[in-house]
């Protein structure tokens, strides 16, 4: 078996899990923030309990965000050693400012929140969860510009004779147009996640347990309801801007998302196609008219240009090669992440239309309810299946080719040994935390003191301490 | 000063910061079974470190990034390099975190000592495995003209890298040792202030060998007095523990921890990584860093951004300074 073709999965598999985690972190930050702010401000004790309960759920599921996270931070090194040499002059500065300014600030204000209950002042104690999500977010923020250089690389030169790519102007690659437009799109869609969550786990003690925290949870509900709604327009805006600004940075990604053989004005949107496995004759579909040259360039009459086109273009400004990423797989992801979002939008609105003035919903919403979190996680990961697939066969577009990247000579039993341990692994974990969330929900609410945190030595908070 | 020697400098810096902090708590995880001996003493064990652990682990994060950033040629062909020992690292880091966050989340006394098991032999695996890598940085691995390493996973099995894994081992016990007699009260801090005393004889014996054995194969004398130097430390600490001066002795062995890591990248510089297949192709400070632009970017960061984060981990010890006691039996929920 090839190596790089191990490294690639190896990477693929890593990653993507890392993102099933990091997006329910990023949002539930703040969901949580946000309701122990509101117990501060209003002394509602409701609030309390909202806070531990989705605060237990946050901690459950950071503790994998991070452990997933450290293979990330070296990967690198392990598999793709020749892309480490060639950009590490640019791309290892933001890695190295995500540890420096975010990390430390997460870890360190979670354990002070974790461990402060009773200790801190209530304001002071406030202020770690907010300081912790702000520490998700500057995370997020300087990991995609690392990314968004690989996608669009700028303020960078090569030294032909240091066999490198090199930092020219460290600000146009934090302040790069196209993590402009990928931060916010990539924020707005783990909110939608988080918020996605929230509701599915509130109606189903709702409607499934229908204890006598009924009103709590329909508050909690509602609050996430209102955040997959809001969070969801902000997906489709900032993904709008993003289309758009891919069309100029990466033709081929859009050409090959509607895998659009040849240049066409207008061009028009399927929805859905059944054609040949590599996407290059249709059978049946339905379309759009317009709608691709809508996304690609603003107006319903643009020129998109195919992939032929694009092909031509650059074997003669690149030489020889074929420069199309595998078409179905984008054409899919693509479609898949806008679908499954519309769907959980679709949800939320009637989750609170079916909850409005002490209404229930029906049976069908409790299946609906469980559902409802997995269709923006999912969409996540297509999202970035989408655009890292859609970059091949570049691993930092126009410059280096993902092959060239992968480290010399690396043995391909090695690769696959590890590619097996850490789906194993995995698996394992992702299991038991699967399993410890769902014992955490079936608990319900906890009492409405306060944890007893860390008086001296005192038994700590049912789940909250250690 | 040179950048790059600024750089070099910085990059013990934060080595110094993850083994000195990191350390600690891979010891108490490598003591929890033998010391905690019912379930509310293991609890109060972990409470020692529950609040910081994960602050100590970024110190490996950032020293692995600005690695990358300041000297990517040192980055590629170190972690490509070790790979297997690194993957080992890796799983070992990952059973210890999620076990040490997971344990307490389920009353199950099966499952609490399954996890515990993983808390021990992660840190254990661990703070064995980083001796051996460092040993072998020192000692020089076959690197090859295009700095790639050429060797494999039993490379880096040879006796001295092995003494260096039995050194961080033990330093690293008696270190948790040490913590935990400071951080603790009660029959925990009796047991762990003795626990420090009889691992701590034999660690002076294996560390002292340690260094001396460093300074034969690329000692100057610098790096000897510094080894020295860490070796009094050490010394003092554990009679400090015996006196029951637990501050001290925390002092003495925190200072013997980084007074090792100093001296072993002194005796290194200039080079990061020795060629043992051919000097001429060893990575030095120069050869394998960044352009001067990055650096000195990444310098005005490390400079405006080190003292801050100092300051609130600092405080972070400050606020859960209080000693943990067992507490009484309470029924359990
Ligand atoms: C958009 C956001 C985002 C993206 C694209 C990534 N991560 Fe991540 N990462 C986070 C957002 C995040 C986070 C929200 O900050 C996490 C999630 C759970 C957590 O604890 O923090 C985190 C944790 C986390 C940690 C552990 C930090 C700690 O101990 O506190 C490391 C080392 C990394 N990540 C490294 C990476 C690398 C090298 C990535 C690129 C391949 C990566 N992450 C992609
Ligand atoms: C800053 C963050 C990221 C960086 C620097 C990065 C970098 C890379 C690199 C080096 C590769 C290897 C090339 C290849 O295998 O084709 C890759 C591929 C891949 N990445 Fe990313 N990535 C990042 C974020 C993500 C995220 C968050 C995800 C999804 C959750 C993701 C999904 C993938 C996938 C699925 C592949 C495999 C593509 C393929 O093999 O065709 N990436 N990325
Ligand atoms: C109207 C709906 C949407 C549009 C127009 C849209 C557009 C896009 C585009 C064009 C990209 C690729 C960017 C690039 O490669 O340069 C992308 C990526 C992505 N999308 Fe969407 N998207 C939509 C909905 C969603 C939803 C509902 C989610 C998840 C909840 C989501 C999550 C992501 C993620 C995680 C990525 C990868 C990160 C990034 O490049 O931003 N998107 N989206």
């Amino acid at each position: 078996m090839d190596p790089l073709l191990l490294a690639r999965w190896q990477f693929g598999i890593t990653t993507v899990y890392h993102f099933l985690l990091v997006p329910i972190t990023i949002g539930l930050s703040f969901i949580v923030a946000g309701f122990q702010t509101a117990w501060f401000r209003t002394g509602d004790e409701k609030y309390l309990r909202l806070t531990r309960f989705f605060g237990d759920l946050f901690l459950i599921n950071f503790a994998l965000g991070v452990v997933t996270g450290i293979v990330q931070e070296f990967q690198f090194g392990m598999n793709w050693s020749a892309y480490s040499r060639y950009v590490g002059d640019i791309f290892g500065a933001p890695l190295a400012m995500e540890g420096l300014l975010a990390f430390f600030l997460e870890s360190t204000f979670l354990g002070l929140w974790i461990f402060g209950w009773g200790r801190l002042s209530k304001g002071l104690h406030l202020a770690t969860i907010w300081i912790t999500a702000t520490g998700t977010l500057l995370s997020a923020y300087f990991i995609l510009a690392a990314n968004s250089w690989m996608q669009h690389p700028v303020g960078y030169e090569v030294n032909a004779a240091a066999g490198r790519a090199e930092l020219k102007d460290i600000m146009a690659v934090l302040l790069n147009s196209t993590n402009m437009v990928t931060f916010p799109h990539t924020i707005a869609a783990a909110f939608m996640t988080a918020g996605a969550f929230v509701t599915g786990v509130a109606l189903w003690r709702l409607l499934r347990r229908g204890d006598e925290d009924g009103p709590t949870f329909r508050t909690a509900a509602r609050v996430g309801a209102v955040i997959v709604l809001v969070s969801g327009v902000a997906v489709a805006v900032s993904g709008d801007a993003q289309a758009r600004l891919m069309t100029q940075q990466q033709p081929m990604k859009m050409a090959a998302a509607e895998a659009l053989f040849e240049t066409s004005q207008p061009a028009s949107f399927s929805l859905f196609t059944i054609g040949s496995l590599n996407g290059s004759k249709e059978l049946f579909s339905i379309r759009v008219p317009g709608l691709l040259s809508f996304l690609a360039t603003g107006s319903f009459d643009g020129k998109v240009e195919g992939i032929n086109n694009i092909q031509a273009r650059y074997v003669q400004e690149y030489g020889p090669g074929d420069y199309t990423p595998n078409t179905p797989i984008t054409y899919w992801t693509f479609r898949l992440m806008i679908g499954l979002g519309a769907l959980a939008g679709i949800a939320a609105l009637w989750f609170l239309w079916a909850l409005r003035k002490g209404r229930l919903p029906g049976r069908l919403a409790v299946t609906t309810a469980i559902l409802l979190p997995f269709l923006p996680l999912v969409a996540n990961s297509l999202g970035w299946l989408f655009t890292e697939i859609g970059r091949q066969p570049w691993i930092v577009f126009g410059l280096m080719t993902t092959p060239l990247g992968v480290t010399p000579g690396s043995s391909a039993l090695v690769v696959l040994f590890t590619l097996v341990g850490f789906t194993l692994l995995y698996g394992v974990l992702g299991l038991i935390e699967i399993g410890l969330i769902a014992r955490r929900v079936r608990a319900g609410l906890a009492p409405p003191e306060p944890p007893a945190g860390s008086h001296d030595e005192g038994e700590p908070a049912l789940a909250l301490g250690y | 000063m040179e950048l790059t020697t600024v750089w070099f400098i910085l990059i013990a810096v934060l080595w110094i910061g993850y083994f000195v902090l990191e350390g600690f708590d891979f010891g108490v995880g490598i003591l929890l079974r033998i010391l905690g001996r019912d379930e509310p003493e293991r609890r109060a064990i972990l409470r020692t470190i529950g609040p910081v652990w994960d602050g100590n682990e970024v110190w490996l994060l950032v020293a692995g990034g600005a690695t990358f950033a300041a000297f990517p040629e040192w980055y590629a062909t170190l972690f490509s390099g070790f790979y297997l020992a690194l993957f080992a690292i890796l799983v070992a880091l990952i059973f210890r975190g999620i076990a040490i966050e997971y344990r307490n989340k389920r009353p199950d006394p099966a499952w609490r000592s399954r996890w515990d098991w993983a808390i021990t032999g992660g840190s254990f695996t661990a703070a064995l495995l980083w001796g051996v890598a460092f040993g072998n940085i020192v000692q020089g691995v076959p690197i090859d003209a295009n700095k790639q390493f050429t060797g494999t996973f039993f490379t880096l099995l040879n006796p001295y890298g092995i003494l260096g894994g039995l050194t961080t081992l033990l330093l690293f016990t008696t270190h948790g040792a040490v913590f935990l007699a400071l951080k603790s009260e009660g029959v925990i801090r009796e047991r762990a202030n003795r626990a420090a005393w009889l691992i701590g004889l034999p660690t002076a014996v294996v560390a002292v060998a340690f260094l001396a054995w460093t300074q034969l194969i690329r000692g100057d004398a610098a790096s000897a007095i510094i080894a020295a130097l860490a070796a009094a430390a050490f010394v003092g600490g554990i009679a400090a523990n015996r006196v029951r001066r637990e501050g001290w002795a925390f002092l003495g062995s925190a200072a013997a921890i980084a007074l090792a890591v100093v001296s072993l990248f002194v005796a290194l510089f200039p080079d990061v990584m020795p060629s043992s297949t051919d000097a001429a192709y060893s990575l030095t400070t120069t050869n394998a860093s960044s352009t001067e632009y990055t650096l000195t970017i990444m310098t005005v960061v490390a400079v405006l951004f080190t003292p801050l984060v100092l300051l609130y981990q600092g405080w972070t010890y400050w606020v859960f300074r209080k000693r943990i006691s067992v507490p009484p039996a309470t029924p359990e929920r």
